[in-house]
């Protein structure tokens, strides 16, 4: 499956935007001699993607899966619990106790077996115990890395 | 023979134990559908970090070296080509497992493997130093387009668009480029208090590897992974050494078609194994055997994407050009250690890059050794669900990118960064010729500004830039390797066409 035209031209009307945004910074900002080298590269990043715009407004781009509503269905609750960890919970609740949370959400959210059999979840608390013991003795005990503490730890 | 004074380096515990684990590690990962070998190094690196140079390398070297090898593992038992390099091997490697030869297989790929590994390395040894040598003799405006031809030459070439794929060099410069100025100490691009500092080559690496490789992992929702491991037997392993030197001709296609794909910069080691099982096939006398379960076509396979392994570090290790995307996390793995590519790596470090090559030589012989006794064991771990897998790379992936600065604004980095390349990948956009850019961008700013300062005492930075042999040779290969690119993309753009309209007609 590739992705609609719409799809390719909102995708290359962002990337132009972001080429027009970084070109007219690279111009407008002082020193000018900072900026002189991203100048050069901010003339050759707007020229291909103006001709990245031009090839998806005519039907030429053509390649890449795009976005379903399907896929979209499918990944946002990971990337919800991503997300939440990574800009709250992590420094809120502690690192490890976030982490230990944020891997059993995602075992249990993409996990084949039913969330209401016992037995299932039995399995995800062991493999996540298991394996926040490998992240704690590898980061915490062998590497000394110091984490965020949070409420908790 | 200078690579000789520095093999005691590689005996030494920790080397060795680093070496062994990260053949183990390499050979478990290579061999789990769904984790690339470039994605298994770029979560390593932060490890690498608290390490010497010389060991984080051999960490890096042995799971590079590894990952590849193991890949055939899965693609022999259970049909899924552990890496792209890997799917070749699939081709007959599983038929043959179907056909109650699942262990003559895996010895055989992993005997060809060493093979075309040993050999590829030795390239590595004797070619390294002769285009070090060389390498002295650029001046900055040589070094800026061969920066400029890293990003183009992975950009047009590793990419399923060319314009795309330069496109994304592109975004990976300006990335390179936030945060303050080396010479002026100028703001430049600084959106938010997160990137002060710029953007850290590891938490960028693992976001762009790693987290679209998570969000693909989710995109698969609760499906269960019906995955069917063959049963093997034992078969004695004298046997299959027998039979790979009667398999000479297979064996030398793959290693001498490796080793030319490798010093290719940007072509990596898919192209070497299809190239080599396809030329095989083709001189072979027993063509029709092909695909059924012929022993031929995973020797090629497998010494092809092997021997690709040593030569694509050699265009890294002189000229700072990665011959593919893993080669190009390896040169983030140098960087962060301070030691540049070139004539300073031999010159200046000579302990760091002999051990290293030394220990990819040491570790191919390992990776036979482990990969025949584990390979069987290794292919039921690789059967992790996705469930697993994606929450257990999501949480490395935190815990390396925070590990290395101790800082969740390089986590912010990495999340949004791999997002967005999730985004990106899904409409054509390749993450290896961003990271080429964000890793070769500052050693091109660099250079184009000393380059130009050069070039104001002199002519003007028109003819500095632009003028003399080596300038011309190097823009050259930067307009052949986007033209070569644009001819080939209008081809495979024609030919879709053509298929497009012979199906309507048929309809």
């Amino acid at each position: 499956m590739t992705a609609s035209r719409l799809q390719h031209s909102l995708m290359a009307t962002a990337v132009l935007a972001l080429a027009a945004t970084v070109t007219w910074l690279s111009f407008t900002q002082e020193p000018a001699d900072a900026f002189l080298f991203p100048r050069l590269i901010s003339v050759v990043f707007l020229s291909l993607a103006l001709w990245n715009f031009a090839r998806a407004m005519f039907g030429m781009a053509r390649v890449g899966e795009g976005i379903s509503a399907d896929l979209v269905k499918k990944i946002l609750p990971g990337l919800f619990v991503a997300i939440v960890f990574v800009f709250f919970a992590a420094k809120s609740l502690g690192f490890y106790v976030s982490s230990t949370i944020t891997f059993l959400l995602i075992h249990t959210l993409y996990d084949p077996t039913s969330p209401y059999e016992l037995k299932g979840w039995l399995r995800r608390i062991v493999t996540t115990a298991v394996f926040m013991s490998v992240i704690y003795a590898l980061f915490s005990l062998l590497l000394k890395v110091q984490t965020p503490r949070g409420m908790f730890f | 023979m200078e690579f000789l004074q520095y093999f005691g380096g590689v005996f030494e515990p920790i080397a060795l134990l680093l070496l062994v684990g990260g053949t183990i590690g390499g050979l478990i990962l290579g061999a789990t559908p769904g984790l690339s070998p470039t994605m298994a190094v770029a979560l390593l690196i932060p490890f690498t970090f608290h390490l010497s140079p010389t060991h984080g390398l051999i960490l890096l070297g042995a799971a590079y070296t590894s990952t590849v090898a193991g890949g055939a593992v899965s693609a022999i038992l259970l049909k899924i080509p552990g890496a792209p390099a890997n799917i070749a091997t699939a081709l007959d490697g599983n038929a043959m497992a179907r056909n109650g030869d699942g262990t003559r297989a895996l010895q055989l790929s992993f005997l060809a493997s060493g093979v075309g590994g040993i050999i590829g390395v030795l390239l590595l040894i004797f070619l390294t130093p002769v285009l070090a040598q060389w390498a002295l003799a650029f001046g900055p405006s040589h070094l800026f387009w061969l920066a400029i031809l890293g990003v183009t030459v992975i950009g047009s070439l590793d990419s399923r668009s060319f314009v795309k794929g330069l496109l994304s060099g592109c975004i990976g410069l300006w990335i390179s480029m936030i945060g303050y100025d080396d010479v002026q100490g100028a703001e430049r691009f600084i959106f938010s208090d997160a990137l002060t500092g710029g953007v850290s080559i590891i938490p960028a690496l693992i976001g762009l590897f790693a987290i679209p490789q998570v969000m693909e992992m989710f995109s698969k929702g609760r499906e269960a992974a019906a995955i069917e491991q063959v049963r093997v037997s034992n078969y004695p392993i004298s046997r299959s050494m027998v039979e790979l030197f009667q398999s000479w001709r297979a064996l030398s296609i793959g290693t001498v078609l490796g080793s030319i794909v490798g010093l290719i910069p940007g072509v990596g080691g898919q192209i070497a194994g299809l190239v080599a099982y396809d030329q095989t096939r083709k001189m072979s006398p027993h063509k029709a055997k092909f695909g059924t379960g012929h022993s031929e076509g995973v020797i090629a396979a497998e010494s092809a994407n092997n021997a690709m392994v040593g030569p694509s570090l050699v265009p890294l290790l002189t000229l700072s050009i990665p011959g593919s995307p893993t080669a190009a996390v390896l040169l983030g793995g140098l960087l962060i250690h301070g030691i540049f590519p070139g004539s300073d790596l031999f010159d200046n470090h000579p302990q760091v890059a002999w051990t290293f090559i030394n220990s990819m030589l040491l570790g191919q012989v390992l990776m036979v050794i482990f990969g025949i006794y584990t390979a069987v064991w290794a292919a039921r771990i690789a059967q992790v669900p996705p469930s697993v897998m994606a929450s257990a790379v999501l949480i490395l992936a935190i815990f390396g990118s925070y590990s290395v600065q101790l800082s969740m604004g390089d986590v912010y980095i990495m999340l949004v960064l791999g997002v967005g390349m999730f985004f990106l990948e899904r409409f054509g956009f390749s993450a290896a010729p961003l990271v080429l850019g964000l890793i070769l961008g500052p050693i091109a700013e660099a250079n184009f500004i000393q380059g130009n300062l050069i070039a104001n005492a002199q002519n003007g930075p028109l003819e500095y830039f632009c003028t003399g042999t080596l300038n011309i040779f190097l823009i050259v290969l930067v307009v052949a390797s986007i033209a070569y690119s644009f001819w080939s993309n209008m081809l495979e753009n024609r030919s879709a066409a053509a298929a497009r309209k012979k199906q309507e007609l048929a309809q």
